[in-house]
């Protein structure tokens, strides 16, 4: 009789990558469902193409770089990649302004940093970035103008005809900026109840705005409850944008109000869904924490003082590259040690 | 109530307890024959202490060890020894060993036993001492020998002793087994090592998964000052580190052994055997084995002798040969897979599950570390898995072993749940061996090193002698030649002429006292007169030495004087001494070597 050999343990009971990855694909559908319902086919037209090409432009690389392709491309990853972009994405932004964030995403952030887990910066938000910075207008002036279900809105074939189309002539009755974007800008030279006044704002805090956001949280505590994130990086997230809101921006007159701040904007997307990404992010739970306390005071600070309304993305990537320091300082304290080593030697001389 | 406190980390694999527990221990029998490796245990092997065609008894010592650590050995029953020799014993590299084969006679006859009842009334070192002779070593983990590791460091109290009843593994149930059927002799064992330890605390630590094996002990322990402390069923709550952890809330020193924080482990098996000992003198000659997994028919726990092959056990367990794809010896979380069915149950076997490929399949090819940290939040030793398999892959040991890779119990919770499939205790296993390598190869490179400096310093130490001895000789020659001096300083007026002709005389001199040492060499062919023969040649050669030291006094002279003048012909001079210094050391040395052999011939003469 031969055995099979193998090394201990025997057992297995991982939750592989693409079950993880299909979970959070599936937590993030209230979001997107509530982004729907009240903004519009745009975000869901905006995923589909998302997450098709980002899968092609995956499939294509890994066959370049000679690896398994279905091995790889069964592992969801780049899906998610292309979800999360589609669902941060003005929902009129044209086609080709989503498809060159999903191709720098996959094909830059991700692939030629060597593919899955050696990527430094989030991919979906290294290519959310970079069209940001460079179609300032396409990405802020797509955005649908909320409740506009009620008065003859798009339709399905409109709006995949306007994001499919070169030249965006019906898009601008349909659009407005942002609330984060409308506060700041209206801000400076009114008051806050006027600035409220603007119908983007609704009745409540952002019209439609609260209830993606709150479809997000729903998504991130489920994946909580599934332990598929841990709570630090939201939390820490969340606490760290809370702070500086209280600290900074408690005279709504002058500064977006916290509520604003947390359901106005990409803020629990941000926090359940991006931040979380385990491969840019930190490891431990105290480096989470502080990881995500570094981006909610980062989106504060961007959102307050910086060109940019909704500072996720950027907020996102700063703290990717203080990654490896945050590991080095935030190693746990081993079992019968005394005390942690922080960090790791370089090489001895001599 | 004990106080429990809760260990970081852990994992819940499924149970697979329940198929072993169906039914009772069995007695296994007394197999064809019986295969007892030397080596049951860490430490020294023994030695065997009977011939091949002996007859023993059951319980008769047959291979001792005399010194170091370890146990002795003995017969699981009586029959013939029938070999010494290296087979196949469980080990995870599939190695052989020395072992002695024994041949039951099917008599099962026993050597007279010596229960030692009042054991209260020896002094421990001698209860200790029966321990040791009677070969138990631990049941559990590694097979420490028990009356070492209840013989604590003198400035070491203990004072908590635990018995460890977690078993936490999957599919092993030889312990909870035990504890149903033998809780009484688990208390007794206790108390003869708690009698030997003095602890202030004594507790049972047992997983709330086992209920059966709970009521026993409290009936068992029922009067007694004994705790019975219910744990969490969580893996890995057996691992010793956690058990003391979840017990008594402290941490065993990294390095260090539970005796550092007052605590002492043992296996609730081992306390049985410690029982038996004492109580029936029966030396440690059998113990419990589950025998599980999907391809046997009638998986259970069996009694079975020291030395019986697995293959015995698992027929026993109505093995389907067809079925068995794996064959794990101890748990499926830090079992290892056996080679053959041939290896024998040895002291610390606890487990052989023969699994079908469904049941434990080939794990999924390994795929990148998407640094999820799953490995790092049921890691229960604290450790950073993700970042140790890091540097064991790229080799970079050092920064390894800084994040506390020593520190790893190899427990597999990181492997356990890595999404990507990753085989990190394999990786540092492959690191620690490697790091154990090269601090072997380090040591040996020290050795060398300090040998080498040491050989070195002693050819120095000699050089510089030499160099005494020569710059001695030279200063006696240079006084015997300082009233030529004068003579050489008239030379020195006839300048560089000089030097070309006396060198050029030199020169013919030389190959005179050549041509003539060349003919003394091949006159002596004569046998007669060797010491007469070569008296003359000596002379030549002091004449030579003296006439070369003269000349190199001459150009000497006059290089002071032309350095003095400073004259162009310095640096001709300075050569022309230079020549002759060289000619004196050879002729100095041609003269050493011949006084040499000439205070060596009369002996070696002597011994022809
Ligand atoms: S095997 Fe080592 S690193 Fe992995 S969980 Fe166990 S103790 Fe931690
Ligand atoms: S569990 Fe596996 S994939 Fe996740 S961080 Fe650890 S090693 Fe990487």
């Amino acid at each position: 009789m031969a055995f099979a050999q193998q090394s201990s343990p025997h057992a297995h009971h991982a939750r592989p990558t693409s079950r993880v990855m299909l979970w959070v694909i599936i937590a993030a559908l209230p979001g997107l469902f509530a982004q729907t319902v009240f903004f519009g086919w745009g975000n869901l037209i905006n995923v589909v193409w998302c997450v098709a090409l980002a899968m092609a432009c995956e499939a294509a690389i890994l066959k370049l770089r000679n690896k398994p392709v279905a091995f790889f491309l069964k592992d969801n990853t780049a899906a998610v990649t292309g979800l999360l972009l589609g669902l941060s994405l003005p929902q009129f932004a044209p086609w080709w302004v989503s498809g060159i964030a999903v191709m720098s995403a996959i094909v830059v952030a991700k692939q030629l940093y060597g593919g899955l887990g050696s990527n430094p910066f989030n991919p979906a938000m290294v290519g959310y970035a970079l069209v940001l910075i460079s179609f300032p207008v396409a990405m802020t002036t797509n955005w649908a103008e909320p409740a506009l279900l009620w008065d003859g809105a798009p339709g399905f074939s409109e709006t995949l005809g306007t994001i499919a189309s070169a030249q965006q002539t019906a898009v601008d009755g349909w659009t407005m900026a942002t609330p984060l974007d409308e506060y700041k800008h209206k801000i400076a030279t009114r008051t806050a109840e006027e600035v409220l006044a603007h119908p983007t704002f609704g009745d409540g805090i952002a019209r439609g705005w609260e209830w993606v956001n709150a479809g997000f949280l729903a998504g991130g505590l489920l994946l909580v409850l599934l332990r598929i994130i841990t709570w630090h990086i939201p939390i820490g997230y969340l606490a760290g944008l809370v702070l500086m809101s209280l600290a900074f921006g408690n005279n709504a007159d002058q500064y977006a109000p916290l509520s604003l701040h947390l359901l106005a904007g990409g803020t629990v997307l941000g926090a359940f869904f991006i931040a979380t990404d385990p491969v840019s992010a930190a490891t431990s739970h105290q480096g989470k924490l502080i990881y995500g306390a570094g981006i909610g005071v980062l989106i504060y600070l961007i959102r307050t003082w910086g060109s940019y309304p909704d500072a996720v993305a950027f907020s996102v990537l700063l703290m990717n590259f203080a990654v490896p320091f945050i590991d080095h300082y935030t190693p746990p304290r081993t079992y019968g040690h005394h005390k942690a080593r922080r960090g790791v030697p370089g090489r001895k001389q001599g | 109530m004990t106080q429990l406190w809760d260990f970081t980390g852990g994992i819940h694999p499924a149970e697979n307890k329940h198929q072993s527990t169906a039914r009772p221990i069995r007695d296994a029998g007394i197999p064809d024959s019986l295969v007892l490796p030397l080596q049951q245990h860490i430490g020294e092997p023994a030695t065997a202490i009977v011939s091949v065609g002996e007859r023993v008894l059951k319980g008769q010592k047959i291979a001792d060890v005399s010194n170091g650590l370890g146990v002795p050995v003995h017969a699981p029953t009586s029959g013939i020894i029938e070999n010494i020799a290296e087979l196949p014993v469980p080990h995870p590299s599939g190695m052989n060993d020395w072992c002695i084969t024994l041949r039951p006679d099917g008599e099962d006859q026993w050597i007279p036993l010596e229960p030692t009842r009042d054991y209260r009334n020896l002094e421990r070192g001698q209860v200790l001492e029966l321990i040791r002779d009677g070969g138990i070593s631990g049941m559990g983990g590694a097979g420490f020998p028990t009356n070492i590791k209840l013989r604590p460091p003198r400035d070491r109290k203990v004072d908590t002793l635990i018995l460890n009843g977690a078993e936490c593994e999957p599919y092993i149930t030889a312990d909870d087994m035990t504890m149903r059927e033998q809780a009484d002799e688990i208390v007794a064992g206790l108390k003869v090592m708690a009698w030997i330890l003095r602890p202030e605390r004594c507790v049972i630590g047992i997983e709330d998964n086992k209920p059966e094996a709970i009521e026993a002990l409290r009936v068992a322990t029922e009067g007694t000052q004994i705790e019975l402390a219910v744990i969490p069923t969580k893996y890995p709550s057996g691992g010793e580190k956690q058990l003391i952890q979840i017990l008594t809330g402290m941490e065993v020193p990294s390095g260090g052994i539970p005796a550092d924080i007052g605590v002492m482990c043992q296996n609730v098996g081992t306390a049985v055997a410690v029982s038996r000992l004492i109580f029936e003198g029966r030396p440690l000659i059998s113990r419990i084995v589950t025998i599980t997994g999907e391809a046997v028919r009638e998986p259970g726990n069996f009694n079975a002798l020291i030395g019986t092959p697995v293959q015995y056990l698992l027929d026993q367990a109505g093995l389907q040969p067809d079925k068995v794809n794996r064959l794990v010896l101890g748990g499926p979380m830090m079992g290892y897979t056996l080679t053959t069915t041939a290896v024998p149950v040895i002291k610390t076997s606890n487990c052989v599950i023969a699994a079908t490929a469904t049941e434990l399949p080939a794990p999924p090819p390994e795929q990148p570390c998407i640094r999820c940290g799953e490995c790092a939040e049921v890691c229960p030793m604290e450790l950073l898995p993700q970042q140790l398999f890091w540097y064991s892959k790229a080799a970079e040991f050092e920064k390894a072993e800084h994040l506390n890779l020593f520190d790893c119990i190899e427990c597999g919770a990181c492997s356990y749940v890595c999404p990507s499939s990753i085989p990190l205790v394999q990786y540092y296993r492959y690191a620690k061996g490697e790091i154990r390598v090269q601090r072997a190869e380090q040591l040996k490179a020290d050795r060398a090193r300090e040998r080498f400096e040491a050989r070195q310093e002693r050819l120095e130490r000699e050089q510089q002698e030499k160099e005494q001895r020569r710059k001695e000789r030279a200063k006696a020659a240079a006084e015997a030649q300082a009233k030529k001096k004068a003579e050489a300083e008239k030379a020195a007026a006839e300048g560089d002429a000089v030097d070309e002709r006396s060198a050029k005389a030199a020169l013919v001199e030389q190959a005179l006292a050549r041509k003539k040492a060349k003919t003394e060499a091949a006159k002596p062919q004569a046998p007669a007169a060797e010491p007469a023969q070569d008296k003359p040649d000596l002379e030549a050669l002091e004449k030579q030495l003296a006439q070369a030291q003269s000349k190199l006094e001459t150009m000497q002279g006059m290089l002071e004087e032309a350095k003095a003048q400073q004259a162009d012909n310095v640096e001709k001079l300075e050569r022309a001494v230079a020549k002759n210094h060289d000619r004196v050391t050879r002729a100095e040395e041609a003269l050493a070597d011949a006084r040499q052999k000439l205070a060596s011939q009369p002996e070696s003469q002597s011994t022809e």
